[in-house]
């Protein structure tokens, strides 16, 4: 029997409504609700994040004034702050929010394929969430290993978390890892099987191409952080030495005989690379698609752009080791792996062309979403081309573990994607609760935190060049230059205007829920699907009594001809040249 | 149409008629289906970082191989008896036999639970002959492997029982026809996967 898509027996299919209270918003598995569920805990569990980055900046900043920081509480801050950011934070808001939100209304489904199992992938979340928090609360602290976690030092006694703290980390990331392995799942089925009619893989918008490449990655990449963390917890509960060396230590044995601590380093950055991308292509997709939209143009070089995320994607696995140049490889690796990350610079400059061309002769809307969308442009620039320079293994030897690096990878994977997610939270606001966000707070919380991320993270790369370590808690009175301390200062006066400005975002996107002026339906006249359901905001089941038909690719902005500058996808060419659209027929 | 000649293609110059939409190019089977298959790539990914992983381990001097105990060629036999046993319910279920899925669904969970707790027995034996995880990475990668084997059959197990129970609760055979074969699928790819974790036992 030849199998029938999911799109034409839709009516085979009734929709079971949830009625209780509990099954509606607390277990729900609807994904819209599991969505913003991803979101606030995600959001939540980020702003302690925020938290302990700002207490490092405190001692970075002005050592010894704060009693209550401690070269331990300090580590261990470095090391939750970076956890948290890369993958409680950014992974689960792109993709378990993002994800779930869009995919389903982007490519005009009802909901996931495996709704169940997506609201179990959201609760062992918030399960691996609270298993990391708890490190806080065990004996001797969170874990102070560093966010890379590297045997032998983040399972010997001395670091701080190394009884309990490490456990409860290991434990999370496993949770988290099922937890995504479960998500991931359903985004790459739903992508694959749930496309409303019409929906060809090359009609959809790039939001959907870079969360559905993004899910692969993460699917392939993250069971290599799972077996780490598995024969980490082995060699930390079990006393087995698959990483722990033979360590001599004041004249006694540790008990362990020799391990291979590279061994780790190689596994964590199979998964840490490829990480990298799994932050970065949904925030490329979302942005082409802010741009096109804000620009009221189609996206320059669509194929292009799918064919770069599909490659950026691939190249992902082949780089991992540019980030252990210093760990004593074979040179010839170093000379492989410094070519392939040259390599996967060449379609993700092409990204960053196409984005600017989108903007070429656009009818920009200066909209928040757009300055944001903007915003990131240069941030990733940025930190794109300090990724260049680390890339190479002769530049990068001097600059390892100095705060260049630092300055690099905020810039690239923690202010660009950021710069994403806040220009896609005010994007789809409007869908998400059918009110306008207040204008003027979003551009205050734009060009603030645009500014002071710059101001943050511009002079790092300059204290990387004179040679300042990162992860120190004090340089005990070396000083690198006359103005060294006086530019951690500036840092950190500005990393807390950039924190207290979230404030203003939460503030905004709460009071807005309230107060805010109802939107219109489709506020910023966009095209693709979840802007045209039949409630504005969507019910359950998303399309009421049938699906939508698609008729057309997602960029069919100032259409020659036509009195309106958009055609929605679900437009008929009938339709379009009803509005005057001048056809372009097939050649 | 492959995946690349898919990708070169020029959505912009495409335009539906009203009654004529372009159909969507989904893959054509079942949900499940597809959801399977990307778990067992999920899966193979897995496995395949654990024997590099330990691969790359076996090469330091202190790796001592351990002799495998000889249950596990009984264990591996109840393997494949209960991969043969689902292939049996699979056919049947595909000719409509209610009875033969019930009894073959049963035999291939039984000898499942018995192989289970014969890496159970195997462990205990170990144990008690000194074999700990702790003195020597040869053995701690035996635990390793068949405990992470061993988690994915209990998962299987899950699906399987929620099917058999159903069955004898008296669900009819088209309602579990789906889910006898993909558990049938993940029983003959588990018993690959033990295949290759077993003949690496035995090379080191």
């Amino acid at each position: 029997m030849a199998y029938v898509a999911i799109a034409d027996r839709d009516h085979e299919q009734p929709l079971h409504h949830p009625h209780s209270f509990i099954t509606k918003w607390v277990f729900s598995q609807d994904h819209k609700i599991i969505a913003v569920q991803y979101g606030m805990t995600a959001v939540g569990v980020g702003l302690v994040a925020l938290g302990l980055s700002l207490l490092m900046r405190l001692q970075l900043g002005f050592p010894d004034s704060f009693s209550f920081l401690t070269p331990d509480t300090y580590i261990q801050s470095v090391t939750m702050h970076g956890m948290i950011m890369v993958v409680y934070l950014l992974t689960a808001l792109l993709l378990g929010a993002f994800g779930n939100y869009l995919i389903p209304l982007m490519v005009g489904a009802r909901d996931m394929v495996f709704p169940f199992m997506n609201m179990l992938s959201y609760w062992f979340y918030l399960l691996s969430v609270i298993v990391l928090l708890t490190g806080f609360f065990l004996p001797g602290g969170a874990t102070g290993a560093g966010w890379t976690l590297y045997p032998p030092q983040s399972i010997t006694g001395g670091t701080p978390g190394a009884g309990g703290g490490i456990i409860s980390m290991l434990v999370s990331l496993a949770i988290f890892i099922v937890a995504f392995t479960m998500g991931g799942l359903n985004y790459v089925t739903t992508v694959l099987q749930a496309r409303c009619r019409g929906m060809t893989l090359m009609r959809m918008p790039l939001s959907i191409w870079g969360i559905f490449t993004a899910a692969i990655l993460g699917l392939l990449a993250f069971p290599a952080l799972f077996v780490a963390a598995v024969m980490m917890l082995f060699d930390a509960l079990l006393g087995t030495s698959f990483f722990m060396p033979a360590i001599i230590s004041q004249g006694e044995s540790s008990g362990t005989i020799g391990g291979n601590p590279v061994l780790f380093q190689h596994l964590f950055w199979f998964f840490g690379h490829p990480e990298v991308y799994i932050v970065a292509l949904p925030a490329f997709g979302m942005v082409s698609d802010l741009l096109s939209t804000h620009a009221r143009k189609n996206i320059f070089g669509y194929r292009m752009m799918v064919w770069a995320i599909v490659a950026i994607g691939a190249i992902s696995f082949v780089v991992w080791a540019h980030h252990m140049y210093v760990s004593g490889m074979n040179p010839y690796f170093g000379f492989f792996f410094a070519t392939t990350t040259l390599i996967i610079a060449v379609p993700t400059a092409l990204k960053v062309y196409n984005w600017t061309i989108t903007l070429w002769k656009g009818n920009i809307r200066l909209n928040v979403p757009m300055l944001f969308a903007i915003g990131f442009i240069f941030t990733f620039i940025h930190g794109g081309l300090t990724g260049l320079y680390l890339g190479n293994v002769a530049a990068d030897i001097p600059l390892s573990d100095t705060y260049f690096v630092v300055g690099h990878f905020h810039m690239v994977m923690g202010v660009s994607p950021i710069m994403v997610i806040f220009g896609a939270i005010y994007h789809w606001y409007p869908k998400i609760t059918g009110r306008m966000f207040n204008n003027t707070l979003g551009k205050i919380h734009f060009w603030l935190t645009f500014l002071g991320v710059y101001s943050i993270y511009l002079p790092m790369h300059y204290l990387g060049f004179l040679g300042v370590p990162r992860r120190y808690f004090a340089y005990e009175g070396i000083s690198f230059s006359e103005t060294t301390q006086a530019v951690n200062a500036n840092i950190t006066i500005a990393a807390l205007i950039v924190g207290v400005t979230q404030l203003l975002f939460l503030f905004n996107l709460v009071w807005s829920l309230r107060k805010g002026k109802p939107a219109e339906h489709n506020p910023w006249g966009a095209t693709t699907l979840e802007w045209h359901t039949p409630d504005k905001v969507p019910g359950h089941g998303n399309w009421g009594a049938s699906l939508p038909t698609v008729h057309r690719w997602a960029y069919d902005y100032s259409v020659p001809g036509a009195s309106q500058d958009f055609l929605p996808q679900t437009m008929s060419s009938e339709e379009a040249i009803s509005l005057g659209a001048r056809g372009t027929e097939e050649t | 149409m492959s995946f690349f000649r898919k990708l070169a293609t020029k959505p912009w110059l495409e335009q539906d008629t009203m009654d004529n939409p372009r159909p969507a190019d989904i893959v054509p089977a079942e949900t499940a289906k597809v959801g399977l298959f990307v778990f067992l790539a999920v899966i193979t990914f897995l496995f395949f970082l654990f024997f590099v992983a330990i691969h790359m381990r076996a090469d330091y001097e202190d790796w001592v191989a351990l002799s495998e105990p000889s249950l596990l060629w009984v264990n591996t036999l109840l393997l494949i008896l209960s991969s043969v046993a689902m292939q049996g319910a699979r056919s049947a279920s595909r000719k409509g036999e209610t009875n033969a899925v019930k009894v073959n669904v049963t035999a291939g969970g039984v000898l499942t639970v018995i192989f289970l707790l014969g890496q159970l027995f195997i462990w205990r034996q170990l144990i008690d002959d000194g074999y700990y995880a702790a003195s020597n990475p040869a053995n701690a990668a035996f635990y390793l492997l068949t405990f992470v084997h061993g988690a994915h059959m209990l998962g299987g197990l899950w699906v399987l029982g929620k099917t058999g129970f159903g069955l004898w609760a008296g669900r009819r055979v088209e309602s579990v026809a789906l889910s006898v074969e993909l558990c049938t699928t993940y029983w003959h790819y588990l018993l690959l996967v033990w295949l290759v974790v077993f003949g690496l036992l035995l090379s080191t």
